[in-house]
């Protein structure tokens, strides 16, 4: 009995160890990506951020003139642009995403426009309606693929296939934490109240203005959030990876403990059996 | 002279973030310069030459393709598609590009949306050029 049971051991030691191998190496690759990966989101952010103030700032100031980018239209559909990793193995990362679209759509019609080879995947399995499907690879989709998708996105907008649209990214607070999160691109939200009329000159108008930054606007935070969501991946991954490795550690000692202990008893039984045999 | 806060950003990056006396840049209405104290402004930016003047003095040209410029409290803000300093372009790529834009022209419609991109594209290639004569 001891004998089997030690060769078992002994296997399962070798296809655990085998295991952490896998783990370990996708640590180290993790590791090594996220470095550039946060420089990139880094290096994102500002123009996000300061194309937003701009929109904002003309926003206020074309309150007056309707632009189809501010007016809301609740009827219609809704648009979800949906950012997802490449690949499994990064703990809650994709499902965290696709959880928070299920619960912020509930039941309105909505397309998606998926990113990522794990989006695809996954509405395609539920049969939602995809905008497209070429946008496979996150790591891959640079500023002039965010241009095109922009263009696409402002096209669809105007032309009244979907009223609203979505960004579903994931948002990189730590290495520790990075959280789903769902932001409205269009239209964009009315400040509440129309503050003191800013006395900022629009050379052209105010509105004519907003149409042409819109594709900018939207092409920076579609950057900013792939870059985001690219950093959540790896760092993701990375924390899932090094739980696997450790847990795989534990396992390997404990069947290390284990082994040495049917070892052990094996040796002191053909001990007793040599002994007792001396003694007749 | 006087200098006020520029920045010039990308969506990849940030190509400019420091004082600067004075910035020339191509709008959609033309030409304008941005000094210190500048009142609150701002304009769609077309495809041509940016000259920036530091608080140095010394003038750093580059090459700037749409996006908007915006003066607010005094800070200047360039959000630019694309820009490159003169130093980082590659004059024979932008040869090149001009020539393949100017084929495709003549293959296009006037109208026809892909017209559109190659005028786009023979626009950036010929500012390159020209900034880097």
């Amino acid at each position: 009995m001891a004998g089997t049971s030690m060769k078992d051991i002994k296997l399962r030691i070798r296809s655990v160890e085998s295991t952490r191998q896998i783990t370990k190496a996708m640590q180290l690759v993790a590791t090594s990506k996220l470095r550039r990966a946060k420089e990139r989101m880094e290096n994102s952010k500002p123009y996000a951020t300061v194309s937003r103030e701009a929109v904002m700032a003309a926003v206020r100031s074309c309150a007056q003139q309707d632009t189809p980018f501010v007016t809301a239209r609740p009827e219609g559909r809704r648009c979800y642009v949906v950012i997802a990793g490449e690949r499994g193995l990064a703990g809650g990362y994709n499902s965290n995403v696709f959880k928070a679209v299920a619960a912020h759509c509930s039941g309105v019609p909505a397309c998606v426009l998926p990113i990522g080879r794990k989006a695809i995947e996954k509405y395609h399995r539920e049969g939602a309606q995809l905008l497209s499907s070429d946008y496979s690879r996150v790591e891959g989709l640079g500023v002039g693929g965010c241009y095109k998708l922009a263009n696409d996105l402002i096209k669809g907008f105007l032309d009244g296939q979907y009223s609203e649209i979505f960004l579903a990214c994931t948002s990189f607070h730590s290495m520790m934490a990075q959280e789903a999160v769902i932001e409205q691109l269009l239209p964009v939200e009315k400040p509440e109240q129309a503050e003191i009329a800013s006395c900022t000159i629009y050379e052209p108008g105010a509105a004519e203005t907003l149409q042409r930054i819109m594709p900018d606007f939207i092409a920076g935070r579609l950057y900013s959030a792939l870059c985001d969501s690219f950093a959540s991946e790896v760092a993701a991954r990375r924390t899932a990876m090094d739980a696997a490795t450790k847990n795989a550690d534990a396992m390997i000692s404990d069947l290390t403990l284990k082994y040495n202990r049917a070892r052990q008893g094996a040796i002191t039984q053909e001990i007793t059996e040599i002994v007792a045999g001396a003694e007749e | 002279m006087s200098t006020f806060h520029l920045q010039i950003v990308t969506p990849d990056r940030m190509a400019y973030d420091g004082q600067a006396e004075r910035v020339i840049l191509r709008t959609v209405n033309g030409d304008v310069a941005i000094l210190a104290r500048h009142i609150d402004y701002a304009a769609p930016l077309g495809i041509g030459e940016a000259r920036v003047t530091d608080e140095n003095g010394n003038t750093r040209v580059g090459v700037c393709n749409s996006g908007l410029l915006s003066v607010e409290n005094g800070v200047c803000r360039v959000l630019a598609t694309t820009f490159e300093w003169v130093e980082d372009i590659d004059r024979e790529r932008a040869a090149q590009a001009q020539q393949k834009a100017e084929e495709r022209l003549k293959t296009l419609e006037r109208g026809d949306e892909q017209f559109a991109i190659a005028e786009a594209k023979l626009k950036r290639a010929i500012a390159r050029l020209r900034a880097t004569d």
